[in-house]
């Protein structure tokens, strides 16, 4: 009732329609990176360009819809990175000898485990999910350590389809968004139209009140975090086909990005707030500002710190422009 | 279950569990001996500092995701810095790097008072922070440790029957920790990090300023991740700039300690005697000649059962 | 009232106005105490007592007014400020730290030890040991020992609030004989009480808040309580809202809806027994903290009652978290709105929650059929739809309605409302009062909570009345005006029957 009368700032109002219209915001961000990469470097914007940027983005995206998911309920998933690359490893590993279908389903076997773990981790002992999914990534990773002693002799093949997916083009655009485009639009169709999306935002924005109307919050942990696993997993067999040599760290450099993408599109890590189509454009501005900063020849530790700024600032940000309403 | 016993209680049987696995140790290698027991104190010196570190933290109430990412930034400084440095230069570097240290803690607490944010938060977005810090300094590997200080924590105190087995560093250990803690345990300052810890409101109430308090906590924690990234560097002879694996053992570490996640409960004793309790485990395995990879999936299983029972047990304590 | 000069008050507060957000908790609050002088500050739930007295220790700033403290401009950025400057509370939770033992508590308040075992002496209790963690003690204990740490400080000022609500008998007179003492030896006391009993045998005078205002400054003589009583209430019998009812009320035989046994939860919920009927809607009117929390608790899942029983159309029940409660057809609209809310989503996602909650619904959504429901929903409630897309944006009153159009859109059989009008216009009240006498008709059941006691008689067939966790009066809501009710709830009542 009081809202028509006062008349906002307008930082506020700035700072509300951003909040209201982040993928507006970050789109213009990303026109405005990419403007400045073809201002530094004239003529290194083109299709083909674009087909690569997007190829990048792609698993970048998918690892961060891991976190996006995790975050709408105030938590993180920090084990996606090691899910992925463990996917990555079993299915490069299993396919000279089962083939590559059931590589495929071997290969995402330890992600619903961890995914089940975390989830016990998390819904029933009410662990932290950032000290959770820490702990249960350093033991995926010794898991897959001793994996690679086992198989050491067989040698790794990448499938051929996974490789058509991961670095194939088809009218210069890469064969990887038919996995992604669909992918998208069932995420973005049911972080809003399903049940189980919607008990996302809830749990996030108040779980006392989703306790208060019924909710069981462990049956949406045990959920999520296994559905977390098998995105990572997918967002692994993916990357790989684009790498191209399954290595033991080999999703490790998406952790920091993905987490960062999220909070960049509009993520409250706090939950209850945000949406993939944000996500998927703050994949797009870290793939970009990748770019920009390798053409700069930034350093790999001043990269780290930009990162960590980012989200603490972005956070910050977010964390204000909320608190004014 | 926790209730009956006391404070010094479950001290006492972290005690108890550590002798016993010792005993355990030297049945499994009748050799072990002094510089067994060397080995283990050396390379459970990182993981202590960073331990109670963490425990100051976590006893204020907050924690500390930065502190692994902190000692790889002071390790790669003092291996810089020590290169080719006289005795003066040394001592100096010493007293710079825990001033660092310092520094970097009550930033991390400063941003957490003045962004408002969970501790969680922040100190996560800060250990990346201070990694990029870390490769900054160093790209790789490099620099190299004074060597007579790194004699400071090698070996036995002295010859003799008794004395080798006690070791320089769990003297250096012992002492320092000492030396940080007792005048602070009974300091109000010391208080003020408990009270913050265990209840905001009445220590508000009665009198503590609650930010400053935090920054402190954090600050001095930033000291004795100092002293955990000079004694990596001094162990290992160089800078290392990746961060070695120590912030999921010193949470542990601090958990299985008696440190209770949410603060005000805790001492720095237990999640030391913890740190060894999980340092003789992986020991024991490694003379079992289990595969070091299979050692390192057991260590985290124990850690994260060691976290998860604690959350279980602080769901049953809110209930009570 | 004579000399001015002996007179002058040590604490005098003029005016004193606080706001949170739109919520106005004072507006024109105004205190004297003289010195020697012992004040009863009194009020109903919500009338600003404790707002004023966070200002007046400094734990809150006010936004405007003045303090003087013996005569001259103060403002108490914190408590401990405030401490130092001679003004010293005893809040109702203890402000010691339950994880330091008492040895350090003192230490970290500064407390001198001698006088502060004194007081302890004094006060009656064994002394307790120094080294063990605060928190192994009985809630008692660690008031007495606040006090006496209180006292050891040697306060110009002290503050009293509910001082002996978790009290025994015993420790109760020691108090009480203390505090006296400490008044004639010069000091001022403001203290906090329900209790009539202690107020008339300690205090020198009563101030009386009403609506965040200081309506009254009586002194304490014979027969004061009934003026105190009206003063509290004021002039809130508007005749529009006690209702005319309707002849026939709710059959009240045949096998309860809801029947509540011997009830019991926490420290303060002792021994509560009702039964609340098909089509009745049931008052429950208690002071602040009378075991009403506890009991909207058990009832909805929320908390394991310690003892009692909870039977739903004859069966009994037993329930482990709040599924349990809802699928039993008991369904809570909570006091605090903050706690119900999901603050940051839209008023469909809010009124929706309850029927995606089972895993089974976790599937796509039947979009137009909950978009049906919802507005069914919304209408019925008249909730004012223009900021939907954040209730968090929603007035006070709009976004209680979403909280109780929750429960509606599916259909209730028993809904438990506590206190659902606190802070909302009276547009909104007249509506809800409506819809829970619609709900009844249609054959509902309500159990009913209120801190304003004229709610009562517009909105219920029958009420009870709690006080230290049991019933101490059930009464039929025609007969139960608000004098009535207030001297139930202030145990009054039961006085006047054994006298």
């Amino acid at each position: 009732m009081s809202m028509a009368a006062d008349q906002p700032s307008p930082a506020a109002r700035i700072g509300r329609f951003l909040r209201d219209n982040p993928v507006v915001t970050l789109l213009i961000l990303l026109a405005l990176l990419v403007l400045l990469l073809q201002v530094l470097r004239p003529g290194i914007v083109n299709e083909r360009w674009i087909g690569n940027t997007v190829k990048f983005a792609i698993p970048l995206a998918m690892l961060a819809a891991c976190q996006t998911l995790t975050m709408l309920t105030g938590g993180i998933d920090l084990s996606a990175s090691v899910v992925a690359t463990i996917a990555a490893f079993v299915v490069a590993t299993q396919e000279p000898q089962v083939g590559t279908g059931l590589a495929i389903v071997l290969s995402l076997l330890p992600a619903v485990l961890i995914g089940l773990v975390n989830g016990f981790g998390v819904g029933i002992c009410r662990v932290h999910p950032l000290i959770m999914t820490l702990g249960t990534g350093l033991i995926g990773t010794g898991c897959l350590q001793v994996y690679q002693r086992g198989v050491i002799a067989t040698g790794s093949v990448v499938p051929a389809s996974l490789e058509w997916l991961g670095t194939g083009r088809t009218w210069g655009m890469p064969n990887a968004l038919v996995l992604f485009v669909p992918f998208a639009v069932i995420l973005l169709l049911a972080q809003r139209r399903t049940g189980f999306g919607r008990l996302l935002y809830a749990i996030g924005a108040n779980e006392n009140a989703a306790r208060l109307s019924g909710v069981r919050a462990w049956q949406v942990y045990f959920g999520l975090y296994v559905l977390s696993a098998l995105i990572a997993g997918v967002a692994g067999l993916l990357y790989v086909g684009l790498i191209k040599a399954p290595s033991l760290s080999l999703a490790e450099p998406l952790l920091l990005p993905s987490v960062a993408a999220a909070v960049i599109g509009g993520t409250s890590i706090f939950g209850g707030r945000g949406s993939y189509s944000g996500t998927i454009v703050g994949a797009l501005i870290l793939t970009v500002l990748n770019t920009l900063l390798t053409l700069l020849q930034m350093p790999e530790g001043a990269r780290r710190i930009i990162f960590g700024g980012i989200i603490l600032a972005v956070t910050a940000l977010y964390a204000r422009l909320t608190d004014q309403g | 279950m926790m209730r009956g016993l006391s404070r010094n209680g479950w001290v006492l049987g972290l005690v108890g569990l550590l002798i016993l696995l010792l005993i355990v140790t030297k049945l499994i290698q009748p050799s072990f001996g002094a510089s067994g027991l060397e080995s283990v104190t050396r390379a459970a010196l990182p993981f202590a500092f960073a331990t109670a570190a963490t425990a100051v933290v976590v006893i204020a109430g907050g924690i500390d995701l930065s502190v692994a990412a902190m000692m790889a930034v002071v390790g790669v400084t003092a291996a810089v810095l020590m290169e080719g440095a006289g005795v003066t230069q040394t001592w100096l570097v010493v007293l710079a790097v825990l001033a660092l240290g310092a520094a970097m803690g009550a930033l991390n607490g400063a941003l957490v008072v003045a962004t408002r944010l969970p501790d969680i938060v922040v100190t996560l977005a800060m250990s990346f922070v201070w990694e990029g810090v870390a490769l900054l300094i160093l790209k790789a590997p490099g620099g190299a440790a004074t060597p007579w200080l790194r004699e400071v924590i090698l070996g036995p105190i002295a010859p003799g029957p008794v004395v080798s087995l006690i070791p320089k560093s769990l003297v250096v250990l012992a002492v320092l920790l000492m030396l940080v803690w007792l005048p602070l345990r009974r300091s109000r300052l010391g208080l003020s990090i408990y009270a913050i810890g265990s209840d905001a409101t009445a220590a508000f109430r009665s009198g503590v300023s609650i930010g400053a308090t935090r920054v402190a906590a954090y600050a001095i924690a930033g000291v004795l991740v100092a002293m955990g990234g000079l004694s990596v560097t001094l162990s290992t002879g160089i800078g290392e700039p990746i961060p070695g694996p120590y912030l999921l053992a010193a949470v542990a570490a601090v958990v299985l300690g008696g440190v209770v996640l949410g603060g005000g409960r805790g001492g720095l004793l237990g999640p030391i005697v913890a740190v060894f309790i999980l340092r003789i485990v992986r020991l024991d395995l490694t003379l079992l000649s289990v595969d070091p990879n299979v050692t390192t999936i057991v260590e985290g299983t124990i850690m994260a059962v060691v976290v998860m029972l604690g959350g279980i047990l602080a769901v049953r304590g809110r209930r009570a | 009232m004579t000399d001015a000069a002996a007179d002058a008050p040590i604490l005098d507060a003029q005016g004193v106005s606080k706001r949170f957000g739109a919520v106005v908790a004072l507006r024109d609050a105004s205190l004297r105490v003289r010195r020697g002088e012992v004040v009863a500050l009194m009020g109903a739930n919500g009338a600003g007592k404790s707002t004023l007295v966070k200002i007046l220790t400094g734990a809150l700033r006010r936004d405007g007014g003045t303090l003087r403290i013996r005569g001259r401009d103060q403002s108490f950025g914190s408590p401990g400020a405030a401490r130092r400057g001679g003004l010293v509370p005893v809040y109702q939770e203890p402000s010691l730290i339950p994880d330091l033992d008492l040895d350090e508590n003192l230490r970290l308040g500064g407390t001198p030890r001698e006088p502060f075992h004194h007081w302890v002496r004094e006060l009656g209790i064994p002394d307790p040991p120094m080294d063990d963690p605060i928190r192994h003690l009985p809630l008692a204990t660690l008031r007495i020992l606040d006090l006496a740490r209180a006292l050891a400080s040697e306060p110009d000022v002290l503050l009293l609030d509910e001082m002996t609500a978790a009290l025994p008998t015993d420790l109760v007179e020691r108090v009480l004989k203390v505090v006296r003492e400490q008044a004639d030896a010069g000091r001022s006391v403001i203290y906090i009480s329900h209790r009539f009993a202690e107020i008339s045998q300690l205090c020198d005078r009563a101030t009386v808040l009403r609506d965040g205002a200081t309506v009254g400054d009586l002194p304490i003589e014979p027969g004061v309580e009934e003026k105190i009583v009206t003063l509290m209430l004021g002039a809130a019998l508007s005749p529009a809202q006690a209702r005319a009812r309707e002849a026939t009320g709710p059959a009240t035989t045949g096998t309860p809806r809801l029947r509540v046994r011997g009830l019991a939860a926490g420290t303060k919920l002792a021994d509560v027994s009702f039964d609340l009927h098909k089509g009745e809607v049931l008052g429950v009117v208690a002071l602040e903290g009378q075991g009403q929390d506890e009991l909207f608790d058990a009832l909805a899942g929320f908390r394991r009652p310690g003892g009692g029983t909870i039977e739903i159309d004859g069966q009994p029940q037993s329930f482990r978290h709040p599924a349990d409660a809802i699928a039993a057809g008991l369904t809570l609209v909570p006091g605090d709105r903050a706690e119900a809310l999901l603050s940051s989503r839209s008023v469909r996602e809010n009124i929706a929650v309850p029927y995606v909650a089972r895993p089974r619904h976790w599937g796509p959504i039947a979009m137009r059929r909950e978009g049906a429901q919802v507005a069914q929903a919304i209408e019925r409630l008249q909730i004012d739809t223009r900021a939907q897309g954040e209730v968090r944006r929603l007035s006070g009153g709009n976004q209680q309605k979403v909280t109780i159009a929750r429960w509606i859109a599916g259909g209730v059989q028993t809904l438990l409302l506590f206190d659902p009008t606190r802070g909302i216009d009276v547009r909104t009240k007249r509506q809800i009062y409506a819809l829970v006498r619609d709900l009844a008709a249609q054959g509902a059941s309500v159990l009913f909570y209120t801190s304003e006691l004229g709610e009562i008689q517009a909105a219920c067939d029958r009420v009870v009345v709690i006080f230290n966790g049991r019933v101490v009066d059930v009464l039929d809501a025609q007969d139960a005006d608000e004098p009535m009710l207030m001297r139930a709830a202030y145990g009054l009542t039961a006085r006047e029957v054994r006298a």
